[in-house]
């Protein structure tokens, strides 16, 4: 769900794994961010709206992505995915560090980018010093 | 008590009207027109602009003395967080939450919000002898026990019309208790009381067995 550059790029270096793809976005002009050889589904939808999950398959999916731009978002869909849907991995995209906190407490796999860029450039910045 | 409510639009802002009279009461809203309709309305320390979900606005808030959270946007994932950081980082007793996309009910009960309230859902219930919609009212949630109460009519057509209570197919955990008939007598169902269509059947059912109660009670023949 999300197909900004974080969706987009993950989609499609897993449909290169092999994988079964179908990708969700609100914008029909998010998904010029895939590459035009993308063979998965392009579904315009709300991906917290139920109906919008089952029409892109969450009934027999085996994972699940939320990873737009927006925390609630996310972390409502992860959650329909994971109680609603039963879809055995569910992982979602947090950037606020305290939300991510509380929903990873919650027994939602998440991914916090904040913290993740915030060690990435430390690290980049403190190696130029050495 | 002391109530936040998240979310000053209009729901928000009749809500903490009405309740201000009896309680200590602190709207948090982003929008900065409608925070400052509200400090004008209502008073400035009644308001507070920001994130409702945001760790710093709520601590500003004083979420952690909050008896009762109340998320009333427009935003059922706005809510649903509210709620949930609310529980689980603040140790607030209650949360309710408004509701907007039914479809969201069952699962926020089910993620531990005490009380929901949508009104699409009202609103279906009210108009329901114009549309041939035979769906279950949820009428209050009873705090902690995951129960709730619900109201149901049963439909002309039913296979539970003409059948007596004990005849009757409910799923584990459910529970009649009070039958109206179509001309408004209300009565406590015995054992061999008969089911007629177009009564209202109050019932106290769990939130996983609404659903088949609710097939119980309204299903069409084969």
């Amino acid at each position: 769900m999300g197909c900004g550059r974080l969706g987009a790029e993950l989609a499609m270096m897993l449909e290169q794994d092999g994988h079964d793809l179908a990708i969700l976005d609100i914008d029909k002009f998010a998904f010029d961010h895939l590459n035009p050889d993308f063979k998965g589904r392009k579904i315009l939808g709300d991906g917290t709206d139920q109906d919008t999950l089952r029409r892109a398959g969450a009934e027999r999916a085996d994972a699940f992505v939320a990873a737009t731009r927006g925390d609630n978002r996310n972390a409502l869909a992860a959650q329909i995915a994971q109680h609603v849907f039963n879809i055995g991995r569910v992982s979602s995209v947090i950037f606020d560090p305290m939300r991510e906190e509380v929903y990873r407490g919650l027994g939602l796999r998440t991914i916090n980018p904040t913290k993740l860029e915030a060690e990435l450039l430390r690290e980049l910045i403190e190696q130029e010093e050495e | 008590m002391f109530i936040v409510v998240g979310g000053g639009g209009k729901v928000g802002y009749h809500l903490a009207r009405a309740l201000l009279a009896d309680h200590e009461v602190l709207v948090i809203e982003e929008n900065p027109t409608r925070v400052e309709f509200i400090a004008e309305e209502l008073g400035s320390d009644v308001i507070m602009q920001g994130d409702a979900c945001d760790a710093a606005t709520m601590e500003r808030a004083g979420m952690q003395r909050a008896d009762l959270v109340v998320a009333v946007t427009g935003e059922d994932q706005d809510n649903l967080t509210l709620c949930q950081i609310a529980k689980a980082k603040f140790n607030v007793a209650r949360a309710v939450a408004r509701i907007n996309n039914p479809q969201n009910e069952t699962l926020f009960r089910q993620l531990g919000i005490d009380s929901t309230v949508s009104a699409t859902t009202l609103i279906m219930g009210h108009i329901e002898q114009e549309l041939p919609w035979q769906g279950l009212i949820p009428l209050l949630t009873l705090g902690g026990f995951n129960l709730e109460i619900v109201e149901v009519k049963v439909p002309r057509e039913a296979t539970t019309v003409g059948k007596q209570v004990r005849q009757l197919l409910l799923p584990q955990g459910a529970l009649i208790c009070l039958v109206i008939d179509s001309q408004g007598s209300p009565r406590v169902p015995s054992p061999d009381a008969t089911i007629h269509a177009d009564d209202i059947v109050v019932a106290v059912t769990s939130i996983e067995a609404e659903e088949s109660l609710r097939n119980a009670l309204t299903s069409i023949g084969p």
